[in-house]
């Protein structure tokens, strides 16, 4: 069972923070920075599991990661998933935020926390793989974004100055790294 | 096109986000924070109707904040009004901000419901998706009686879409795992193994983790989905690359599906059926034949989904261990992975050896890569694969190599992390002993362990050394040398020192014939270290100098001296000047003789379990165990090395306050400070283990230990328990609700609710005169050890209770440990300035922690049988004080929180149960057997529990039921 997913940027700034199992919320944030500093000061071609911090339980539980570009992905899980298994899985889910943010980057995480949330949720659900396949999770997300486009009406107007605000914080402009298959915007940001 | 639209935002959203993302400091951040949840706080009270779009905007809002580590305490009836929008958009942010907020514990639940209810059966494939989803994230129990018998008809209708089997199969896997018993399978089970067979490869993938959690607890109502997994598997494995469409991920067909599959298989036996066994062992030849081809793309993704596959087949011929020609396959393709360039699959193959090390048919093929695993654990960069590394060489490690090993594995210790240090040292220790030929490699191993890792041997280490070195007389003189010469370093570590004091206590003799090692020189070299050791060492150094004394007689003299100077004799920790006072007056006024008796050689330890490796095994258990013992220790080990640069008062306190409160910290009336449960291996409590074996050497440290607590004179404030206490106490314990107590002003009510090991109790305090109680305080507390088992939370009460009026009050309770004494509850109010005071029980008994075990009469009888020892069991035979009705006692049984069991005991008459006891630390078994005589009037009660404890608190408690 996959009992927590974390994304936090390279300040260990979280992005998205999914609990499987009940956690209080300063439990929830203190598991987030203990995870940050065991991933952190790990170098990029060691290995990517490692035994899990003391927080979320033992010796049973593993830190399965990926490290893209500004941020990491970080899956804890139980000794009942296949640790390669997992790290595919992580790649898929990086991948299908990549087909529809179109090259998702931080901010893309920063500013639509919901959407990367419902996304998320057609590919784990309480903890368990509920989809693997990326066209069919893509479509599901397509299914939702015409609900919401035809419920769109009047409020979607002044939603337009997203994007206009989106490129106010940028100091500069972002420059692509590539990293596998996927691009990775990197703006680099000051970190708040 | 982007499949989300990044345009159709929440404009308020993102400007509070840049707004944010703005701020140049940390108090910057938060006063935008504090000042938004102002805002939407008064949005959501104020009188202006909110719509759904500004109710989303906020609880988004709140989801930001929430992610940025702040407290959300608000919000949640916004978020549960969304719920029953008819916009999708709104529903679903309702949603999403109850699965992330909402624990399962909370108020809300009922009106979450009536929202799921409706979207599940609206018919519309996406709100279903939705409600599942939320069901599934929160899982409460609630949730589960509310659904658990809709969910399984929704997962195997025929009209059920897809996407909506895949969330309804993960979803009831959710309830079961937290109500298994409400989720009754019977009439599902074959319909639901047979989703297996789904066309639609999503629906197998999420029906594959249902099935497989089903088949973990009950393996023979779900067997028959070996055979449809070995179909479905072989079906996938000799698929071509293309054949599965979007289930083939970098040329690799679902390598998901198949991890979930093999792993599924792990669950039964090697299948029975010669024609299902025989495809199920052409799938796993494949899938190692195609290891060795060419890969199909150079991707790494391509190489992990291949491997992933690889992985889990190889656990699966492990998990058979009976062919041994797919093992000796699966060790060679491991023994390939060891020398991979990629981390990770060094790392597993590491991990998948140490199973595969177990198995008689491979043992030997895993140690032919005995080289290339001590070359991983000498030359990994990464402290995980070194971690794998040590493990497997631990793993594979036999009579035949255990000096390589060992030798290997201490010299690595000499640089290995701090993290793994304590278990590595424990690894060493352990192997050491087992496979010792000659007991003086052991020793020297030990010494060798504490002089390189001091810090890490823990006590169970040097204590067990002693344990070996006292039962073999054949090493006790090689011991006794090994330690003299291991004292002479300049700087040894305390536990060589422990160790050194112990031997040369009893074994000393043994070298003393030579002038270099002569009493004198072996006493000196000991007292040249005394100061710098903590107070548990310098008390047992002193027990080492008694023992000299009759070792010795020429150096009594000396010996007395020491003892007498005012640094030993008027020490201010009591147990080293009560030991200075004894010994010495035992040396001054016994005979020889009657010293030669009471200072005689240790009699060897009865044989039983290492307490090494029980400790190891404890390690492996639990995680949070091991890393407080772990920081413990530190924590000593630190305070014990600084102990020399501070004067002997400082570090006795010191020693005092990090280990188990010694007698010391009684006098000063500390004990309290002291932490309460600290780890049961810390220095004072096993020296007075060492000594208590040994009788008549160490008469004063267990002793004093309780006298200064039992005599302390009891404090005045709180009244003692009223005489009915007790009773009262009883009429709860297969009950929860009711009233505790009466009398003319005051009347108390119960209602409490347990799970698991936690509980919570409501109490209703009614006023029943007509005047006012004034300084109404109440005060619940744990007396003694039932701190350190119970915790008990409340808030205080309301200090004015009208006439008439009823106040409440909610206590929280936590199962720590099992225990046999009640909370008390004291209240104190002034009824026409006339103080009252009383103190009741409050009834919270062990039984409220029972968890119901059904079992069937073969397992009830095995269990039974395995808890016989003496200890275990607890009987009594009682006089009936209550009618004998079935039904009644049936309640009463029920009541207790075990599980009534039928058709068990040969004997309808008779009555038995099954439970278990949830405790924050551990989970005790429990058996029960009634056995009324309905001429006699009389009853006989057994229990048998896997704690003795527990065994006779319950059957105390009962006798009294009945």
């Amino acid at each position: 069972m996959i009992k927590a997913i974390l994304i936090f940027n390279n300040h260990g700034k979280p992005r998205l923070i999914r609990f499987y199992q009940y956690f209080a919320e300063d439990m929830q944030q203190q598991i987030v920075r203990e995870t940050f500093h065991l991933v952190s000061k790990r170098d990029d071609n060691v290995c990517n599991f490692l035994e899990g911090g003391s927080l979320i339980g033992g010796s049973d539980y593993k830190l399965i990661y990926r490290h893209y570009a500004t941020l990491y992905f970080v899956f804890c899980v139980d000794s009942s998933e296949s640790e390669l298994g997992i790290l595919d899985l992580i790649q898929v889910f990086v991948e299908t935020l990549d087909k529809c943010f179109e090259n998702v980057c931080e901010l893309d995480l920063i500013f639509h926390m919901d959407k990367v949330h419902y996304i998320l949720q057609e590919v784990v659900m309480g903890g368990m793989v509920l989809e693997t396949n990326m066209n069919e999770i893509v479509a599901q997300v397509e299914v939702q974004n015409r609900m919401e486009k035809s419920e769109g009406g009047l409020s979607a107007a002044p939603a337009r100055a997203v994007s206009a605000v989106k490129n106010m914080n940028l100091p500069e402009i972002p420059r692509n790294i590539n990293i596998g298959d996927i691009n990775i915007k990197v703006p680099s940001l000051s970190p708040f | 096109m982007p499949a989300v639209s990044k345009g159709d935002g929440m404009r308020g959203l993102a400007v509070f986000i840049s707004d944010i993302r703005n701020c140049k400091s940390k108090e910057a951040e938060i006063k935008r924070i504090n000042k938004e949840l102002a805002n939407i706080r008064s949005k959501f009270k104020g009188d202006k109707a909110l719509d759904g779009y500004s109710k989303k905007k906020y609880v988004c809002k709140l989801l930001f904040i929430f992610l940025l580590g702040h407290d959300i305490d608000f919000g949640h009836m916004e978020a549960v009004n969304l719920l029953s929008s008819n916009k999708y958009t709104e529903k679903q942010i309702g949603y999403l901000f109850i699965s992330v907020l909402v624990n399962s514990n909370s108020e809300l639940i009922r009106l979450i419901n009536n929202a799921i209810k409706n979207d599940l059966s609206s018919r519309n494939p996406t709100f279903m998706c939705l409600a599942l989803h939320c069901i599934a994230n929160v899982g409460s129990r609630e949730m589960a009686e509310a659904f658990a018998s809709e969910i399984p008809r929704i997962l195997v209708a025929g009209d059920t879409m897809d996407s909506v089997k895949q969330s309804a199969a993960l979803c009831l896997l959710r309830l079961y795992k937290t109500s298994p018993d409400l989720v009754l399978m019977g009439e599902w089970t074959s319909r639901v193994v047979h989703l297996l067979n789904d066309q639609h490869m999503g629906v197998v993938t999420a029906a594959i983790s249902l099935i497989t959690c089903l088949s973990q607890k009950n393996p023979d109502e779900f067997k028959t989905c070996v055979s449809l997994a070995v179909s479905r598997l072989s079906r996938i494995v000799s698929s071509a690359s293309t054949d599965l469409q979007d289930y083939t991920y970098y040329f690799v067909p679902a390598p998901w599906l198949s991890c979930k599959l093999l792993r599924l298989l792990q669950c039964y036996p090697p299948p029975e059926d010669g024609a299902v066994k025989g495809r199920l062992v052409e799938c796993l030849e494949t899938i190692l034949n195609k290891a060795q081809e060419p890969p199909k793309s150079k991707k790494v993704q391509h190489s992990n989904a291949k491997n992933a596959i690889l992985f889990e087949a190889i656990s699966l011929i492990i998990h058979y261990d009976s062919e041994p020609n797919l093992l000796v396959r699966a060790c060679n393709q491991l023994g390939q992975f060891l020398q991979h360039r990629e981390t990770n699959l060094r790392y597993l193959a590491l991990e998948s050896m140490c199973t595969l090390a177990s198995s008689e048919f491979s043992h030997e093929a895993v140690k032919t890569h005995i080289e290339t695993v001590i070359n991983a654990l000498k030359t990994e960069r990464d402290v995980s694969v070194r971690q794998r590394a040590a493990d497997l060489l631990y793993a594979m490690c036999d009579r035949s190599n255990a000096k390589q090993i060992v030798a290997e594995m201490l010299s690595y210790l000499e640089t290995a992390d701090y993290s793994i240090r304590e278990e590595m040292v424990l690894k060493v220790a352990i192997l050491a002993e087992k496979y010792a030929i000659d007991y003086s490699w052991y020793v020297d191993t030990i010494l060798n362990l504490i002089r390189i890792a001091g810090d890490y041997v823990s006590e169970e280490v040097w204590y067990r050394v002693i344990q070996i070195v006292i039962n073999r007389d054949d090493v006790q003189g090689y011991a006794a040398k090994t330690v003299f010469e291991a004292l002479q370093a300049p700087a040894c570590h305390e536990n060589m020192v422990k160790v050194g004091g112990y031997i040369l206590g009893e074994f000393g003799n043994l070298i003393a014939g030579d002038p270099r090692s002569s009493p004198l020189v072996q006493f000196n070299l000991l007292h040249s270290k005394f100061h710098l050791c903590s107070v548990p060492t310098r008390a047992l150094l002193l027990s080492a100098y008694i023992k000299f004394i009759n070792l010795f007689p020429e150096t009594k003299a000396t010996i007395q001296e020491v003892l007498r100077c005012d640094s030993q004799i008027r020490n201010s920790d009591v147990e080293l000047q009560q030991r200075a006072v004894e010994y010495l007056k035992l040396s001054s006024i016994a005979s020889t003789d009657v010293l030669a008796t009471v200072l005689e050689e240790m009699p060897p330890f009865p044989e039983r379990e290492s307490s090494i490796l029980a400790k190891l095994k404890k390690k492996k258990g639990p995680g949070a165990v091991s890393v407080t013992e772990l920081e413990d220790s530190k924590r000593e080990g630190g305070e014990l090395n600084g102990g020399g640069d501070r004067g002997p008062d400082t570090a006795a306190m010191a020693a005092s306050n990090t280990s188990t409160p010694s007698p010391s910290a009684d006098l000063l009336g500390i004990r309290s400070a002291a932490p309460v449960g600290a780890a049961p291996s810390s220095a004072g409590s096993l020296l007075v283990d060492v000594f208590s074996e040994a009788g008549p050497t160490a008469p004063s440290a267990a002793v004093n230990d309780d006298g200064f607590l039992s005599s302390a004179p009891p404090s005045e404030d709180p009244a003692p328990p009223l005489s009915e206490a007790d009773e009262l106490l009883n009429k709860f314990v297969c009950k929860n609700n009711g009233v505790l107590f009466e009398n003319q002003l005051l009347q108390i009510g119960i209602k409490s609710e347990y799970r698991q090991n936690l509980g919570r109790m409501y109490l209703f305090y009614g006023n029943k005169t007509s005047v006012q109680f004034a300084s109404f305080t109440t005060t619940v507390s744990c007396p003694g050890e039932l701190q350190s088992q119970l915790n008990v939370q409340t808030k205080p009460v309301e200090p004015l209770v009208e006439g008439g009026a009823q106040i409440q009050q909610v206590l929280n309770i936590e199962c720590l440990s099992d225990f046999s004494e009640a909370p008390l509850l004291n209240i104190k109010f002034r009824y026409g300035g006339a103080l009252q005071n009383l103190t009741l029980k409050l009834p919270v008994t062990i039984n409220k922690f029972f968890q119901p075990t059904e079992m069937s009469s073969h397992d009830f009888f095995q269990r039974w049988k395995q808890l016989s020892q003496p200890q275990q069991e607890a009987q009594k035979i009682f006089k009936a004080n209550h009618s004998m009705d079935t039904e009644v006692l049936k309640a009463k049984l029920l009541g207790l929180g075990t599980a009534l069991l039928d058709n068990v005991d040969p004997n309808p008459e008779n009555y038995v149960c099954a439970g278990v006891i949830q405790t924050k630390s551990q989970q005790v078994g429990c058996l029960l057997r009634l056995e009324p005589n309905a001429q006699a009037q009389m009853y006989r009660l057994t229990l048998r529990c896997s704690k003795d404890s527990v065994s006779r608190r319950l059957c105390e408690l009962l006798a009294q039921q009945f």
